[in-house]
């Protein structure tokens, strides 16, 4: 492999992590209540914002202002689930799919005024000096950006399975009148659901914020992609969706490199596109069989 | 609507509604009436990537227009700014542009960093025949639009003296002798990678190959180790900062320790920030800078540190050459407007054909424009400059 194509993809991997994690946010909410949060991209935006606002302007040391952005992101979910899905999902209304939209557009122009439109460079020690690996530069923070996708998933996975939680927030999709009648909250359950998406949303901003720069329109596009990578993995499956995100980075990454980035957004979309017609329940998903 | 629309819209109204009253008194107060000022434009990126050109462009002006209006203003009137954000979006130009003729019947209009944004705004100033002065886009097509009478002028650099000089100073200062372009994919990319071949012909340079990249690209080590593996020994950079910085990213993550010289897009941005301490190696080209001593040049300088107190020095002055040629080139226009006798766009248009010799910051203007040159500076008004922390110093 050339240098040029293994640096390539290792930036395509690090990228590919973060529409994996958004990815993953998508899928969580899908899972326990059948909706998702179309604002996730604004959501990731937030969270880089919160972050550098925390640790560049107001000087509180990194660990303190990621947490806080996580946070926030979290209770962002939170107020998005009770203000723009609740109620539409309620009267039985596929509204909140507009609602989660124009909730993303509001944070996003609310960022602008506050934050400012001009991009800004978040400092971090993970991406100052790269590694050489077989000739290719590697950031420490590329390793952690990978580690954070595939750890999550699998934990998130692990949850899901093993812990009693984790089978309630499943079971509430399955059937939530039988989860309600053995005890589970499936309102509480879908806030939780939201909080942890948006707090994915949050982590995933964070992470890429070194490697690209924050600005309150950063969210967009990758909010876009992640949900292409929701889809592609199949919405139903966290493995699924985390790969989906990162086998998108890497078609980018190869796009750019062979075809130059003119070209990427096109043949990433296209590739996305051909891939649901072959398999239109997503690379890793499955029919959902109904009983009628 | 802006909130400055929505209170311009209503002192219109307010206005309107107390105008015959204002007649009833008008033949007690005629004294005291002030002359209705006259608008002169702006349209550039006052948000996103390229704000601080904006911001800088706007600082010139408003220096400027407080001396002309503590003169007496033009033609006894005061000149006043009304600012567009283009937003670095061609689109979003032309509806600024054309409003700022039809409803703010503006004198003339400034332009901002875009080339692309400028290129647009050329048409609308020949068709509405209104003069358009470009303070800061170097695109050669701006000002050379072949249209006659021709309302575009300039204050500002041109691709192709720029992409001579850019490639003199890589080749006797950096010692390259096959340098690579990386060029932003977009019309003013494409205006320097011509400047950029010209120049390198007429001087027998061959370059080592021209890459491409996109505004939102974060990752260019492909086109970068192309460029390295056509043998590459200097990079010439042309791209507005956000991309840039990511093009030093890319060099970082290489290891490739290469000899960068830039267009000057790298200044109206937070190019230091974005790129890290990488950023002090990037030699680049502007016309003017403020720690060249002058009187003229310490005289804008204190204006500009009494008007805004964060600019304690040449150093603290963010982005230099959007503020230095939007001085000059508002001096420049009140001029016109002053020989015009008017502020209609054909009599200026003629005016500034034909100006006499001028004393400005940037240099002596003798004259600044003719019938046959709308480009006030040449190859001879550049400097080349690099950033130290975040401030613009000379380099030579």
């Amino acid at each position: 492999m050339t240098p040029m194509l293994a640096a390539s993809l290792v930036s395509g991997l690090a990228v590919g992590a973060m529409y994996g994690l958004l990815a993953l946010g998508y899928h969580v909410t899908w899972v326990v209540s059948r909706s998702v949060n179309f604002a996730q991209g604004s959501v990731m935006m937030l969270g880089a914002v919160i972050a550098f606002s925390l640790a560049v302007s107001g000087g509180w040391p990194m660990p303190f202002a990621i947490a806080a952005a996580l946070i926030g992101c979290a209770g962002f979910g939170v107020v998005l689930e009770r203000v723009a899905v609740r109620p539409f999902r309620a009267r039985g209304s596929e509204s909140w799919l507009m609602a989660t939209v124009a909730a993303g557009m509001l944070v996003e122009n609310a960022a602008m005024f506050l934050f400012g439109k001009e991009p800004r460079g978040m400092p971090s020690a993970l991406a100052r000096h790269p590694v050489m690996l077989f000739g290719v530069g590697v950031l420490p923070l590329h390793i952690v950006i990978l580690l954070a996708g595939l750890g999550l998933a699998g934990l998130f996975l692990l949850a899901t399975r093993a812990t009693p939680y984790g089978k309630a927030l499943l079971a509430v999709v399955q059937n939530p009148r039988a989860a309600q009648l053995m005890g589970i909250d499936a309102a509480k359950v879908t806030v939780f659901a939201y909080a942890l998406s948006s707090a994915l949303a949050g982590l995933a901003g964070v992470l890429i914020a070194p490697l690209t720069n924050v600005a309150a329109d950063m969210g967009f596009v990758f909010g876009i992609k992640g949900f292409a990578a929701a889809i592609l993995g199949g919405l139903d499956n966290p493995w699924g969706a985390v790969l989906a995100g990162l086998l998108l980075g890497l078609a980018e990454a190869s796009v750019t490199a062979f075809a130059g980035s003119g070209a990427t957004v096109m043949a990433s979309f296209g590739l996305v596109i051909l891939a649901l017609y072959l398999r239109p329940h997503g690379l890793f998903g499955r029919a959902e069989a109904r009983k009628v | 609507m802006t909130l400055s629309a929505i209170v311009r819209r209503f002192m219109f109204g307010a206005s309107r509604a107390l105008a015959p009253a204002a007649l009833a008194f008008a033949p007690h107060f005629a004294g005291a009436a002030e002359p209705a000022p006259v608008p002169v434009g702006l349209v550039a990126a006052l948000s996103g990537q390229s704000a601080a050109s904006g911001e800088a462009i706007t600082r010139g002006l408003s220096v400027a227009i407080a001396e002309i209006n503590q003169a007496g203003g033009v033609l006894g009137r005061p000149l006043m700014l009304v600012r567009r954000d283009d937003e670095s979006n061609p689109g979003k130009g032309i509806a600024a542009a054309r409003e700022l003729i039809s409803r703010e019947h503006v004198a003339a209009f400034f332009g901002g960093i875009d080339t692309p944004v400028s290129i647009a705004l050329v048409p609308i100033a020949n068709k509405e025949k209104t003069p358009f002065l470009g303070v800061w886009a170097a695109g050669t097509g701006i000002t050379h639009n072949g249209a006659n009478p021709n309302y575009v002028f300039r204050v500002s650099a041109v691709d192709t003296l720029v992409d001579q000089r850019l490639l003199r100073y890589a080749v006797t200062i950096a010692k390259a002798q096959h340098p690579g372009l990386m060029l932003i994919d977009n019309p003013w990319g494409e205006s320097n990678h011509a400047g950029l071949e010209a120049a390198a012909k007429s001087a027998g340079v061959s370059l080592a190959g021209a890459e491409s990249f996109e505004s939102g690209d974060t990752d260019m080590i492909a086109q970068l180790t192309r460029l390295k593996a056509a043998g590459a020994d200097a990079i010439i950079l042309v791209g507005n900062a956000a991309p840039a910085a990511d093009v030093i990213h890319s060099l970082d993550r290489m290891g490739w320790n290469v000899p960068v010289i830039s267009h000057w897009g790298i200044s109206g941005g937070r190019f230091p920030e974005l790129a890290g301490p990488s950023a002090e190696k990037v030699a680049f080209v502007q016309t003017y800078s403020f720690f060249k001593s002058s009187p003229k040049g310490e005289a804008v300088l204190a204006e500009l540190e009494k008007t805004y107190p964060a600019i304690k020095g040449p150093q603290d002055i963010i982005a230099p050459v959007g503020t230095a040629n939007a001085y000059d080139a508002m001096h420049l226009l009140a001029l016109a407007i002053a020989k015009a006798g008017s502020t209609e766009g054909p009599a200026i248009q003629a005016a500034l054909e034909a100006l006499p010799s001028y004393d400005g910051l940037i240099k002596r203007y003798a004259p600044a424009f003719t019938a046959a040159n709308h480009d006030a500076l040449g190859a001879d008004d550049y400097i080349m400059v690099h950033f130290a922390a975040d401030k613009i110093v000379p380099v030579e």
